[in-house]
């Protein structure tokens, strides 16, 4: 029988053994496949959304250009997600995927449910606040199963959605572009850093 | 090919390890998780409820060979249940962790703290 380590060397081990076990934990309940470079990209067609909008005459005209936006962003969001998953290897049909989109879906529905309800009755002025509220909300659920920076973003777009809830209706589109073009950028280019992709 | 005694029917010594020479904390160390493989599947199952065959392959960057290998001792030893299906015409293989085996688990997480606790009382 081989001799027994020095308790020094055991505990190198055991340390290392707890060290591998918390990172393979995390990796498997967390969604780490968010994309920074998509995000970043989600930012800059915010930005662009908001120069054409302000030039917008009527409000259809406004909120035509804004769900062009959210179309246009979605789709670049769904291509960076896929493709920085499929590089990591990371199933999109897996649990913590699953979750994480799950987390995401529900305010981001509500968010579109009451897009139609609140154009129905004219509110337009509410759409900017409910959008970067429901937003955040969504960032932050899914950030819970995911890297720090989505959590802290959506807590970022919760603090703009009140601002611009309390203040002017002439100011909606200034807040949509710090939230969804300012927010995303700064937080995208964070996860690229630190997360890559 | 000989069978693995279920760890999980040895007396759990838990807690009590931490007051153990460390010889006989690593004797108690449960042998079917310490080796790296299993034990990525337990902690990977620990942490998600269940874990396709794929996903844990990708997670713990392991071949299909050494994966099935390692899940299949923790299986036989009653640590991970194992279910196989189709989605559409692909085989699924889903793995949870037991009952047993999260016992084991936790019981393996506190021997590893006795061992640490040890070491840091001896330096």
């Amino acid at each position: 029988m081989s001799p027994l380590p020095a308790p020094r060397e055991l505990g190198a081990r055991a340390l290392d053994n707890l060290r591998y076990i918390r990172e393979t934990m995390e990796r498997s309940s967390t969604f780490t496949a968010v994309p920074g470079l998509g995000g970043m990209a989600m930012g800059a067609t915010a930005l662009l959304a908001a120069l054409v909008s302000s030039r917008a005459e009527t409000n259809a005209a406004w909120l035509r250009i804004w769900l062009a936006d959210a179309a246009v962003a979605a789709a670049i969001g769904a291509w960076a997600l896929h493709r920085k998953a499929s590089r990591a290897g990371i199933s999109l049909l897996g649990a913590p995927a699953r979750r994480f989109l799950l987390a995401l879906a529900a305010p981001l529905a509500s968010g579109a449910l009451l897009t139609a309800a609140l154009v129905r009755a004219g509110q337009w002025h509410l759409l900017a606040p409910v959008w970067l509220l429901l937003y955040g909300s969504a960032a932050v659920a899914g950030g819970v199963l995911s890297v720090r920076a989505v959590p802290l973003m959506g807590a970022g777009f919760l603090l703009l959605g009140t601002a611009a809830l309390l203040s002017s209706p002439s100011r909606g589109t200034a807040y949509l572009a710090g939230g969804f073009g300012g927010l995303e950028i700064v937080f995208g280019a964070w996860i690229w850093r630190r997360h890559g992709g | 090919m000989r069978r693995v005694a279920p760890a999980a029917a040895r007396p759990p010594s838990g807690r009590t390890a931490s007051r153990s020479a460390p010889a006989a904390s690593v004797r108690e160390l449960d042998r079917l998780l310490h080796e790296r493989i299993r034990l990525g599947i337990a902690s990977a199952l620990a942490a998600s409820e269940t874990l396709t065959f794929n996903e844990l392959k990708a997670l713990l960057g392991t071949t299909d060979g050494n994966l099935s290998v390692h899940a299949r001792r923790l299986e036989r030893a009653g640590y991970v249940s194992c279910q196989k299906s189709f989605r559409g015409r692909l085989p699924r293989t889903e793995y949870r962790l037991t009952a047993a085996g999260r016992r084991a688990f936790e019981r393996y997480l506190d021997h590893l703290e006795a061992v640490l606790r040890h070491a840091r009382r001896r330096r």
